[in-house]
């Protein structure tokens, strides 16, 4: 372990603490993903040894090729599933990108009636939970008509207010003169908002991006959605591992494949959204 | 008189009729705000509404909500032991979790900075991944599990140190703390994040001038230049750690069931889902709705005052 800048204030000691304290965190933090990698690929007598195991001794792919049979089996085609998860993250994330840098675009560089009432009632709702929200929107759910569609899922997921809170906090950053420049070149408004604004805000949207599909990505679709037919990934994933014990390997495949997704399109992107988060400051 | 009023109701006017002009001269920032601003007024601010004025009826979804004033509250404080079970768990819950989340969130985030890039950006991901994976969390019921192919009973049984497996999520005594080791684990999200990018957005030439202005040892360096200079970021957290705190009966149920055993591991968000999902109180259920909004309010409220002295 090497440290990254050496500073007079930095003592041998308090290098070591910090690498025992970040060595335990880091293996608490990465025991259950270990578990469930090593769960994924172990045979069905390894699964049930006494005592556990805690790595695969002879990996095999068997919990794979249970979990395909057993989707072959379901009464819906997993193919289904899957083109639902993906509509609903595909449709949901687009939505709320576009619709939430339009916002933060006029809430950080417009000046009008109502600007800072409106995004302090979005920084209000980062406060509360959504069960609060719960039980009203299915009553609005079901008197727009949208119980049991996609829209049910998508529509709310535009407004997420974490979006709308990163972009525009973003956003504050571009320079007035760039806009003004802009502005009396005779650029309208939505081509200042799109040709100058969000290229310059990029790291944002690919924020924006990322924590909209991992929210709709593990989306069940529970409180709103009944037909087997528009049911999401999670939702017959889940009940594939409610087998019980006896599904404890194909439970772990069916962990490792949902974890792969999101864990994946984070790492390639990383540097950006730290970057989006050192925006994301509240001043009071 | 007259002269006065019809002075004052002119004034009234003319004042509504400028702001109508600025709100017209403004009509593209509001096409803009607009597509956004609709659903966010419908799916948050306006249930947040129609859940304090269900709270003050009796609605069942069948009939119509009948009016019955603040008797849903009074049930709630008075004639509900299983709420004041929850009220407590949330309580103990929050106060444990949200302050511990929080401060491992900074700690890891500041510990992690002092690193190479490389290693940094490994380790930001190894700690934010459980976080983000999905119902992975769910392989705590494996380690925990009551039988000896639970890792930890199994291992126990091994060793002989117990004789027999312990029933870690249904035991009343284990419940509790264990679901707050899985809410601990997964709850490095955003703010860690956020601390993150905040501690990597400190100017380096502060520490050099502290160290000349006498700073002698990473805690001093931490507690009078990082902190101060990180608050903006410190603020939002500590909104996240909380929000976060009050709704983890989202991965409780999942991990004890529901009811918990002697409701042990019951807290609001448990209870609200009793009442909206299962018995179709939907009067009652927003009652506790509301309590859960004003007491996440109110936390936040005493945290943030907390916090703004970090400034002095």
């Amino acid at each position: 372990m090497q440290i990254r800048k050496k500073r007079l204030t930095r003592s041998p000691g308090g290098d070591l603490a910090i690498f025992i304290f970040l060595l335990a965190g880091g293996i608490f933090s990465a025991l259950p993903l270990v578990f469930a990698i090593s769960n994924a690929f172990k045979p069905l007598n390894e699964l049930f040894l006494f005592p556990p195991q805690f790595f695969v001794r002879h990996p095999t792919l068997d919990n794979f090729k249970d979990l395909f049979v057993l989707m072959g089996d379901s009464w819906v085609p997993i193919s289904r599933y899957l083109f639902n998860t993906l509509f609903i993250t595909l449709a949901g994330t687009s939505g709320h990108v576009l619709m939430a840098s339009m916002a933060a675009y006029v809430l950080a560089k417009h000046r009008f009636p109502g600007r800072n009432f409106f995004f302090s009632l979005v920084v209000l709702s980062l406060m509360f939970a959504y069960q609060v929200t719960a039980i009203p929107n299915y009553l609005t759910m079901s008197a727009l008509g949208w119980v049991n569609t996609y829209a049910s899922i998508i529509v709310p997921a535009w407004s997420a207010s974490l979006g709308l809170f990163l972009m525009k906090q973003f956003m504050e950053q571009i320079s007035d003169s760039l806009i003004e420049a802009a502005r009396i070149d005779g650029a309208s408004e939505f081509r200042i908002f799109w040709s100058i604004v969000m290229p310059n805000v990029k790291p944002a949207w690919l924020t924006l991006i990322i924590l909209s599909f991992q929210s709709l990505w593990n989306e069940t679709g529970g409180r709103f959605i009944y037909s087997e037919q528009l049911k999401t990934l999670p939702y017959a994933l889940n009940q594939i591992i409610s087998g019980g014990v006896a599904r404890a390997g194909v439970g772990a495949a069916v962990g490792l494949i949902m974890m792969i997704v999101p864990i994946t399109v984070f790492v390639f992107n990383q540097s950006k959204v730290v970057q989006t988060m050192g925006t994301a400051g509240i001043n009071k | 008189m007259g002269v006065m009023s019809t002075a004052v109701k002119m004034d009234l006017k003319t004042r509504l009729s400028l702001k109508w002009e600025e709100v017209k001269a403004n009509k593209v920032s509001y096409l803009f705000l607009a597509p956004y601003a609709i659903f966010f007024l419908i799916f948050t601010v306006l249930p947040v509404l129609i859940a304090i004025g269900l709270s003050f009826t009796h609605y069942n979804m069948l009939e119509r909500p009948k009016w019955v004033g603040w008797q849903n509250y009074l049930r709630l404080f008075l004639a509900d032991d299983v709420f004041l079970i929850a009220v407590k768990n949330t309580f103990i819950f929050a106060a444990i979790t949200g302050p511990l989340s929080y401060f491992l969130c900074l700690i890891f985030a500041w510990m992690i900075n002092e690193l190479q890039p490389r290693i940094r950006a490994f380790l930001t991901l190894l700690f934010y991944a459980p976080s983000i994976s999905g119902n992975l969390y769910l392989m705590w019921t494996i380690i925990f599990s009551p039988d000896s192919y639970g890792y930890v009973n199994g291992f126990l049984l091994y060793w002989g140190i117990i004789d027999q497996p312990i029933q870690f999520l249904t035991d009343p005594r284990w419940m509790m703390p264990l679901v707050m080791v899985v809410v601990l684990w997964m709850s490095l999200g955003t703010s860690f994040l956020v601390f993150i990018a905040g501690l990597q957005g400190i100017d380096e030439t502060w520490y050099e001038a502290g160290a000349v202005d006498g700073i002698q040892n990473r805690f001093q360096e931490l507690i009078y230049i990082t902190l101060p200079a990180m608050r903006p970021q410190l603020m939002f957290g500590a909104i996240m750690s909380i929000t976060g705190s009050f709704a983890a009966a989202g991965q409780i149920i999942p991990l004890v069931g529901f009811p918990s055993t002697d409701y042990a591991a019951h807290t609001v968000v448990a209870h609200l889902l009793d009442y909206g999902n299962i018995r179709f109180e939907m009067g009652y259920a927003s009652s506790i709705a509301v309590v859960l909004f004003i007491s996440m309010i109110a936390a936040q409220q005493i945290v943030q005052r907390l916090l703004s002295k970090l400034d002095d």
